[in-house]
């Protein structure tokens, strides 16, 4: 019973890094670094508190976070594909601008400086047992689906073959009749639908929207991308660890082993280790990073 | 930025790398010839309208959106924007605080831009801020209470130096070693070192039911208002002295000494300069060595100079803002103290205007700023380029007599 329920609890904290993380591959594979990934997270966890609230429809939030998301994509690619903008200070003014923006609108929409309304969420209330319930969310099975869906797609179909050559090799790619910045353009929405949908199951799960509630899990999410080597497989392997070892935060904090923050550590110490080279040298996506 | 930025006439660029590969390398000694190469570097030419033109087009930029948001809000953009002059630099209150924020941005953004020089992009200032404050507040707290603030403040400084310094060597040596991506370490140092903060100060060190450390026994600095009355009430100190200096430092470091001119090469063109005889390693870790110590040293302004402790979360977000500052301040020293007092007085004027519109909408501006320069700069300049190219064509085109010549 108790393995049970460290499994449930574990997908469930693991849904958010996996959506997240498969944003964060299929960004980095067309090229362009993920840091936007928590700004992404954040909008489509507000749009999607905005759109369940005004449609009444936990449905309408998931439009909602998928419009935010796009919103928010879409300044993240002008700036780096149009313009060329260093995509590391890209992603950290799009955090920045999500974050104070959501907070603007928190404001200017709810007359709130911390949460929002409670929000209709998925069901689940027939359900006795709370951690069963969440499974009637539809995010959940998307999220188990996305990591090995993306990883079909990369390696079996053309438009996967598409993607790693321009992350690989653009001007091959190029010279072989593939619009670049195009299919960029198209692997960045992509990205963003993901990485909104893993911010909105955070939000329609806890029923309201608080102010930064994604409170670092996008860069969790990145981590899992950078420990995983770019492989959608092993991305979510490193997803479902990470969601593991909060679990077992969560389950012991009663026995006060380690202290909560020590366990937060934990995915990002893997990162800096895996980045050493320690576990095997991880090369990220040739072109990552130099879309010009 | 700087470096990304100018690959498109990297000919003059390389010059300097390629002139020294004879001279440069470790033979150097004296003084006079050290003077003597960093004088024969050639001197990049700065069109003024590069240097000016992209931040002007981001604040024209982020003046509109900043109208938009406001008219959202159903207020006059005029009036808010008055308020906001009139909440910063309209009274001595106003412009001790905004010195007060000017202070620590200065260090972030100094931080920020000396990593940016030597081609790194530390995005750990805010770890290494929060780092150095906590350093500063336990060199504080250990020193006797008695020490005459003339030794007792500089060895809290110091140690805050330090103490950032070795979160910046760490995403440096691993930078140099291993080639991990120093935008990544330093990300995930941000979070570990808050963590480890955060612990230190709730279950170690603190005040019961706060956040924040006991009060330190010396090493305070004083306040801008024991000499100037004027300034009583606001947070502004002498912090700003010690931040002015190491702007100084940084550009005398970066422009006029042998180890800044290494740097610069290496941000310019590592291969050149290893071929040049740089030791390309050792200068990524002493960079961001020296870039965590000025972030640290920007700790000292909330610990000393305002608070008297250390408090778990007083970084909040001036770290990344170094960037914006950096950014703005196209990395020279001198350009981030004026983007440093414009981004402090977005941050205080906030607060001025917090009653009629969110003080967010100042937030929302900087990172606009931001955007608008990342994308304004190469932009403008690949603009100008191609006005420069057209009117040379002509100008050849004249003087060849061939039809079409516009001079």
């Amino acid at each position: 019973m108790i393995v049970l329920i460290f499994v449930l609890q574990t997908i469930r904290i693991a849904i958010p890094y996996l959506l997240a993380a498969a944003g964060g591959v299929m960004s980095e594979r067309v090229g362009v670094i993920a840091l936007g990934l928590e700004g992404l997270m954040l909008s489509g966890a507000f749009g999607a508190a905005l759109g369940s609230y005004y449609g009444n429809s936990p449905w309408m939030g998931l439009l909602g976070a998928l419009v935010a998301g796009a919103v928010v994509t879409v300044v993240l690619a002008i700036a780096t594909l149009r313009f060329k903008a260093n995509q590391v200070v890209v992603g950290v003014a799009i955090n920045l601008l999500v974050v104070a923006t959501t907070r603007f609108f928190l404001r200017l929409v709810f007359d709130s400086a911390s949460n929002s309304p409670r929000v209709p969420g998925f069901g689940g209330e027939g359900i006795s047992n709370v951690l069963l319930a969440s499974f009637v969310n539809p995010v959940v099975w998307l999220g188990l689906a996305a990591l090995p869906v993306l990883g079909w797609v990369l390696y079996h179909t053309p438009f996967g073959l598409r993607v790693r050559a321009v992350g690989e090799k653009p001007e091959a790619a190029a010279s072989l009749g593939v619009a670049v910045t195009s299919l960029r353009f198209k692997g960045l929405l992509i990205a963003g639908a993901l990485a909104s949908l893993g911010g909105a199951y955070l939000s329609l799960d806890q029923h309201q929207f608080t102010d930064s509630m994604t409170a670092g899990r996008g860069f969790i999410a990145l981590a899992a991308v950078i420990f995983g080597r770019w492989e959608p497989v092993r991305v979510a392997v490193a997803c479902v660890l990470f969601a593991a070892a909060e679990t077992l935060q969560i389950q012991l904090q009663g026995a006060q082993l380690i202290p909560s923050q020590f366990v937060e550590m934990i995915p990002y110490l893997l990162t800096i280790i895996a980045l050493a080279g320690v576990v095997g040298r991880s090369v990220a996506p040739a072109a990552l990073g130099k879309t010009d | 930025m700087s470096a990304a930025g100018n690959t498109g006439h990297s000919g003059k660029r390389t010059e300097p790398v390629a002139e020294g590969r004879e001279h440069l390398p470790r033979q150097v000694s004296s003084t006079a010839e050290t003077r003597a190469l960093v004088q024969a570097t050639p001197r990049v030419r700065t069109d003024i309208w590069e240097a000016v033109l992209p931040p002007l087009v981001a604040l024209c930029i982020a003046a509109v959106v900043g109208d938009l948001l406001i008219l959202s809000f159903g207020e006059a953009p005029a009036s808010v924007f008055s308020l906001l002059v009139k909440g910063t630099w309209g009274n001595a209150y106003g412009i001790g605080q905004v010195l007060y924020k000017t202070t620590t941005l200065t260090c972030t953004g100094l931080a920020f831009a000396l990593a940016a020089r030597a081609g790194l992009f530390n995005v750990g200032a805010e770890g290494q801020l929060a780092a150095g404050g906590f350093g500063a507040a336990l060199a504080g707290l250990l020193l006797p209470s008695g020490m005459p603030a003339l030794l007792a403040i500089p060895v809290c400084v110091l140690v805050a130096m330090f103490a950032g310094a070795i979160v910046g060597a760490v995403p440096g040596a691993l930078r140099a070693r291993f080639g991990a991506s120093e935008v990544i370490v330093t990300i995930m140092l941000n979070f570990i070192v808050l963590a480890l903060l955060n612990w230190f100060v709730s279950a170690k060190l603190h005040v019961p039911e706060t956040l924040h450390t006991p009060a330190i026994a010396a090493g305070m600095v004083p306040r801008l208002a024991d000499v100037f009355t004027m300034f009583r009430g606001s947070a502004a100190n002498f912090t700003i002295v010690l931040a002015l200096l190491a702007a100084v430092a940084s550009w005398w470091y970066l422009f006029h000494t042998r180890s800044g001119y290494e740097l610069r090469a290496v941000g310019l063109q590592p291969d050149a300069a290893e071929y040049g005889g740089v030791r390309v390693p050792r200068v990524l870790w002493v960079t961001m060595a020296l870039s965590g110590a000025l972030a640290g040293l920007g700790g000292v302004n909330f610990v000393l100079g305002y608070k008297g402790y250390y408090e778990d979360g007083f970084a909040g977000g001036a770290g990344f803002l170094g960037i914006a500052v950096a950014l703005v301040g196209r990395n020279h020293p001198f350009g981030i103290l004026g983007a440093a007092l414009l981004f402090a007085t977005l941050s205080q004027g906030g607060l001025a205007v917090n009653a009629i519109v969110p003080k967010q909408l100042t937030d929302i501006l900087t990172a606009v700023v931001i955007l608008a320069v990342a994308t304004a700069v190469p932009e403008v300049q690949k603009q100008l380029r191609a006005a420069a190219a057209s009117v040379s064509a002509s100008f050849h085109a004249a003087r060849r007599g061939a039809p079409g010549g516009t001079a």
